[in-house]
């Protein structure tokens, strides 16, 4: 299996056969994508054109996974969020990914809000998401003792759990990668010509065949549909969110999932647990032009604060460990913008504006049944390989737990050498220090990296695009 | 692991969390006190602490008598401290601490419980963190702490940026500056929010004598870029904002202690310093630990903890033999209201006669004068006036106050002078 560049002899190879699909995006659903046509048997190959994969869209979530219970009924969101949601169920085990169901709580803040509790309860049970109750404010407060007395009652909804929003799709795109598939970094989709079977796709590193391109470019999806179709079906306002992660202390004051009563534009506010051991809370839905500015502002992340103090009061003496933001791609329509041009051999998928990561690997089936229908087919793989997930949450065992890891560099993450080598090595090579976060959580923690800065600019020497340091020469 | 070192050596008889300039001096104090057993545990790898990666002098006046650089300092600690005896164990991580001093050690050859009869803890104070002081902006590289600055300039020989803009005038944005030089690095600039320098005179001078501007009154409001740091936004004291060009940002000075193991242990921490509450022989509230350094409050130099992490092994030294009254904490401090920091240590024991800390630390957040006093439940029962400055100690003597006479909760408050 190759990465970067494709050894020669099978690069020959590739040219002359080309790939049955390149999916152009690798977020959260680009690799849910790559793992599920790979596991269909199709040949793969994955086009990112940053340095590293999960750099746009999927950067920042709530990391939670959705049971869907409230999602517009009879929406093609409601069918993969309940699709991935089972599908993650189903195989998060074998690749070593952690679930950790701890419920979730729709609190009511306002009479008006405790009003409007039946309807969301009854919406839940038209999904089909029907262990959803509504628990009285005594019920609540023995449950959530650190709530604020101000809660008034709330929905419980048992199914709803949290994971971790990056190791889930790195071992998506290990899987398919181990078994064939293709990933080109650094490698951005410029142009590409259709001769009536085969695309060709022009990019910052060449020309890559397939018959089959799928739009998974996020952010950026109207304009790849614009740039090689000469047209689209919907327009991306970029909606930023942005979050507030507490010191790992607060982690304790919370158990469930904290979810506003929804209205129609945005899940709104949510105290989450991470798996991870922190308490974070997030996002806020700010509508944009920039496709790239994630920046945090003080206005954001003082009412986000204050947001999370009204709800846990205990909150007001935890510092806080992070602050970020992320783009979510929204469109002028609040449901996926999936839709298949036959003639193009072309799908696209758009506006993933929330719940990506629950809805991924059932958006993926929902497009390869798509795919399906324009006639293609191929073997299923018989006996796929199943790689394991770097194991990061705090609830499972670590490296550093285990025998000659090395050293432990980041002290607050508790990251060994080992792991930080396996990233920059391994299948899915770190190229950036965001990267290499994401796949180890190295300098995520307390400190923020005032321990660890000075050993990662050393072992990261000649793996980053951007290094973290120069060599201090003679001059 | 049986036959790690740390476990095949018979019973610790006290092990110390962190090797800086308090850890070390404890451990080697309580060597010359004939401790038996007294074994030093530090993540790094490399004991010294935070001087280690301090390129510049003064270092050692009070341990050493000579003017030394912060690398050499941190090396003749370690060696006086192995050469008394004491075992020092890098790479050790301390990751729980437990009731009666039970320590989770992670090492590179595996995870091992250690069960010495006390522990002292030592960790030190870091920079707060970008995220910590809610700064806002892109999320970037290049934004780094002057103790992430100076281990990538003086342990791996390495410049993360050219151009930064320096955050802070306490002393350690000073030592970021002569970092910076080091490693042919100009800074673009130095700026502190508060209206005056907080750093005392003359090293406040040594900006100018760089020509390295240093604009006081402004504050830093937005961090710049797209991959890496390409400019900030300040504030100015005549309320403009404007924008410096920069590619990075050296956040300096806001200390707060390393107490996570504290934190989410079993001991109590005192939301004033952010340290483990502790009496005035640095007992924490599970007599079974003791703290010392900075972990205590923020912040001192390394020579001052070096001095307190002295005289803690001492005291260890005669807890281990009984001698250390019971920990009653008869007084409970705290300070309230404006302008006061924190009050060290937290509790005193009173009617002992070993003393233990001669003097209650006080820091203030501005430059103040006028009256410190101290209320319990009947009123006002201690008073002093005092002038004191931002980030410099303020001492009062413990016996002033234990000869008071009170019991239980005293309330320290600052009272401002009339104009």
């Amino acid at each position: 299996m190759t990465i970067q560049q494709p050894k020669p002899k099978r690069k020959s190879a590739i040219d002359a056969a080309s790939f049955d699909v390149a999916i152009v995006g690798a977020g959260v659903v680009g690799c849910a994508m790559a793992r599920r046509f790979t596991l269909e048997g199709a040949r793969v190959v994955l086009i990112e054109k940053g340095p590293d994969i999960l750099d746009g869209a999927s950067k920042a979530n709530s990391a939670i996974l959705h049971t869907g219970f409230d999602a517009p009924e009879g929406s093609l969101e409601l069918k993969c969020v309940q699709d991935g949601y089972h599908e993650y169920l189903a195989i998060y085990g074998d690749l070593g990914l952690v679930h950790e169901k701890s419920g979730a709580l729709v609190v009511a803040w306002s009479p008006e809000q405790l009003a409007a509790l039946e309807g969301t309860r009854a919406k839940a049970h038209e999904n089909g998401v029907t262990d959803v109750e509504i628990i009285t404010k005594s019920a609540l407060g023995a449950r959530e003792p650190h709530l604020s007395p101000n809660a008034l009652g709330a929905i419980q909804v048992p199914g709803e759990g949290i994971i971790d929003p990056w190791s889930a799709p790195y071992v998506y795109l290990r899987q398919a990668l181990e078994n064939g598939a293709e990933l080109r970094t650094s490698c951005e989709v410029t142009g590409g010509d259709f001769d009536g079977e085969t695309w060709a796709l022009k990019s910052s590193t060449g020309t890559i065949k397939a018959r089959y391109v799928i739009n998974c470019a996020g952010l950026f999806g109207d304009l790849l549909d614009q740039a090689l179709l000469g047209e689209t079906h919907f327009h991306i306002t970029p909606r930023k969110g942005q979050f507030v992660v507490f010191d790992k202390m607060a982690h304790a004051l919370v158990s469930s999932i904290i979810l506003p009563v929804p209205t129609v534009r945005t899940k709104g506010v949510v105290v989450f647990r991470t798996v991870f051991g922190n308490l974070a809370v997030g996002p806020t839905a700010e509508d944009q032009q920039s496709r790239t500015d994630a920046s945090t502002d003080d206005l954001g992340v003082s009412a986000l604060i204050a947001d999370g103090v009204a709800k846990i009061p205990a909150l007001s003496h935890m510092p806080v460990t992070a602050i970020y933001g992320g783009l979510r791609p929204a469109s002028e329509k609040k449901d996926y913008r999936i839709k298949t041009k036959a003639q193009k051999n072309w799908i696209t998928v758009g506006g993933i504006r929330s719940t990506g990561l629950s809805g991924a690997l059932g958006i993926a089936r929902h497009v390869f049944a798509l795919y399906e229908q324009t006639g293609a087919s191929h073997l299923a793989l018989p006996d796929p390989v199943v790689p394991r997930a770097t194991i990061l949450a705090e609830s499972a065992q670590r490296d550093w737990q285990a025998d000659n890891h090395g050293e432990i560099v980041c002290h607050c993450e508790l990251v060994t050498r080992r792991e930080i080598e396996t990233a920059l090595n391994g299948t899915l090579r770190a190229r950036s220090l965001a990267g290499l976060k994401r796949q180890t959580r190295v300098t995520m923690g307390r400190c923020q990296g005032f321990y660890c800065s000075a050993r990662l600019a050393e072992l990261s020497e000649g793996h980053f695009t951007i290094p973290l340091a120069e060599e201090i020469g003679h001059e | 692991m049986n036959n790690h070192p740390l476990k095949a050596a018979g019973p610790i008889d006290v092990a110390i969390i962190g090797g800086g300039p308090a850890g070390l001096a404890a451990a080697t104090a309580l060597k010359q006190a004939n401790v038996a057993r007294v074994v030093v545990l530090e993540r790094e790898t490399q004991a010294g602490g935070i001087p280690r990666h301090c390129g510049h002098p003064p270092f050692g006046m009070r341990e050493f008598k000579r003017i030394l650089r912060g690398s050499d300092y941190a090396a003749r600690l370690v060696a006086q401290a192995r050469q008394a005896g004491v075992e020092v164990h890098i790479s050790a991580t301390v990751v729980e601490i437990r009731p009666g001093g039970e320590l989770l050690v992670a090492v590179p050859e595996g995870v091992l419980e250690l069960a010495p009869y006390r522990v002292i803890y030592a960790t030190g104070v870091r920079e707060k963190s970008r995220a910590a002081r809610l700064i806002s902006g892109a999320r970037v590289s290049g934004v780094l702490n002057t103790g992430a600055l100076q281990s990538i300039v003086h342990l791996k020989n390495r410049r993360p940026f050219r151009r930064p803009v320096i955050i802070g005038s306490e002393l350690v944005a000073f030592s970021a500056l002569v970092t910076c030089r080091h490693a042919r690095i100009r800074p673009v600039a130095m700026i502190e929010e508060r209206p005056r320098v907080i750093a005392r005179w003359p090293v406040s001078l040594f900006p100018r004598l760089v020509g390295v501007p240093l604009w006081t009154g402004t504050k830093l409001l937005r961090i710049e870029g797209e991959h890496n740091v390409t400019g900030i936004k300040v504030r100015g004291p005549d309320g403009h904002t404007r924008r410096i060009a920069c590619d990075g940002v050296v956040l300096s000075g806001q200390f707060t202690p390393v107490s996570s193991l504290a934190r989410s242990g079993h001991l109590a921490v005192d939301l004033a310093t952010g340290g483990p509450a502790v009496d005035q022989w640095g007992r924490c509230s599970d007599p079974a630990y003791f703290a010392t350094g900075n972990l205590l409050r923020p912040v001192e130099t390394a020579g001052w903890s070096w001095s307190e992490g002295r005289k803690t092994g001492q005291w260890v030294a005669r807890d281990l033999v009984g001698r250390l009254p019971e920990a009653t904490s008869d007084l409970q401090l705290e300070v309230s209201g404006n302008s006061l920091k924190y009050v060290m240590p937290q509790n005193l024991v009173l009617g002992s006669p070993y003393t233990g800390m001669p003097d209650l630390q006080f820091r203030v957040d501005k430059d103040v004068r006028g009256t410190l006093v101290a209320l319990n439940s009947k009123g006002e029962i201690w008073r002093k006036s005092i002038h004191a400055h931002p980030e410099r100690r303020l001492l009062v003597s413990v016996s002033e106050i234990a000869t008071t006479g009170a019991t239980g909760a005293l309330k320290f408050e600052f009272r401002e002078q009339n104009p």
